[in-house]
């Protein structure tokens, strides 16, 4: 008969940690080089069913819509705008007379959704002006309020290609 | 070990979190215009479209660059899956994310092709910038 074990006392089990760690960094690693920071975007939306233009005659309610003209110049910079054929100083400007024009169509019983706007633009203009007029026209910001203002915004059909 | 194994889970957590994979629409080659106004979308957009524009008037559409004037049959097909698909064109909603530097016209362009297909709701997308 063997001699009985001695009796161990219960010894605290090490858990190795090392492959653990060396996972958890490995995850770290990859969500920190996967991180880049995106701006949020936004949208402004535009109804414009095929076949609506200023040609047609207007509905006797129906406002005239406030024609907004962005001309360029042979590399696409703004060279001048213009609303209803006045000529604008800057978009500051622009949405000054827009809201001025808004706030005398609201006061004569019209609601927003009556006020139309069309952009009329030179082919080569760039992009980044057209959302410039859109930001001046479809609201303004009062004491972080916004405030809104033409919703109806629509393109003056192409007259011709480059 | 303890506490840094616990720093350690936390970073991972908050990278985690930030870490958004939805945005698979973005692309390098395009660099949108910002605006204080534009306002993010509220809840689905309902059958969208991408359009996007590039800088010198190329549409990219399924990884590659094609030349405005020739995007109207991927449209076509787009339109046809949405149909196949028991939507109406009508509702469904184009997003147009073009480059700040694209010509006004090729983005007018666009449009109007897919107008002639039916669609008549537009987003013209902005990088959200308050100022």
């Amino acid at each position: 008969m063997p001699p009985p074990l001695p009796r161990r006392r219960l010894e605290k089990v090490a858990v190795n940690m090392t492959p653990m760690i060396d996972v958890v960094f490995q995850l770290m690693i990859f969500f920190m080089l996967t991180f880049n920071i995106i701006a949020p975007e936004g949208d402004f939306d535009v109804r414009m069913p095929l076949g609506k233009s200023s040609a047609e005659p207007p509905d006797d309610l129906q406002l005239p819509p406030i024609q907004v003209r962005l001309a360029a110049d042979q590399e696409g910079t703004l060279a001048g705008i213009s609303m209803n054929g006045e000529p604008v100083l800057d978009f500051g400007d622009l949405r000054q007379r827009v809201a001025s024009f808004v706030d005398v169509a609201l006061e004569s019983g019209a609601s927003l959704e009556d006020v139309e706007l069309e952009i009329d633009c030179d082919y080569e203009l760039n992009y980044i002006n057209i959302i410039d007029a859109i930001t001046a026209v479809s609201g303004r910001l009062e004491d972080g309020q916004l405030i809104e203002m033409v919703k109806k915004i629509s393109f003056v059909p192409l007259q011709r290609q480059p | 070990m303890t506490p840094m194994i616990d720093v350690t889970f936390q970073l991972i957590t908050f990278f985690m979190f930030v870490l958004n994979f939805s945005e698979a629409e973005q692309d390098e080659r395009i660099q949108l215009p910002s605006s204080q106004l534009a306002k993010p979308a509220e809840g689905v957009v309902e059958a969208p479209i991408t359009m996007q524009l590039t800088a010198d008037g190329g549409v990219l559409y399924a990884g590659e660059i094609i030349p405005v004037d020739e995007i109207g049959g991927s449209l076509q097909r787009e339109r046809d899956i949405i149909v196949a698909a028991d939507k109406d064109p009508k509702r469904a909603t184009v997003i147009v994310r073009a480059d700040g530097r694209a010509n006004a016209g090729d983005v007018q362009r666009v449009i109007q092709i897919c107008q002639e297909l039916g669609f008549q709701k537009f987003a013209l997308r902005a990088l959200y910038k308050p100022d």
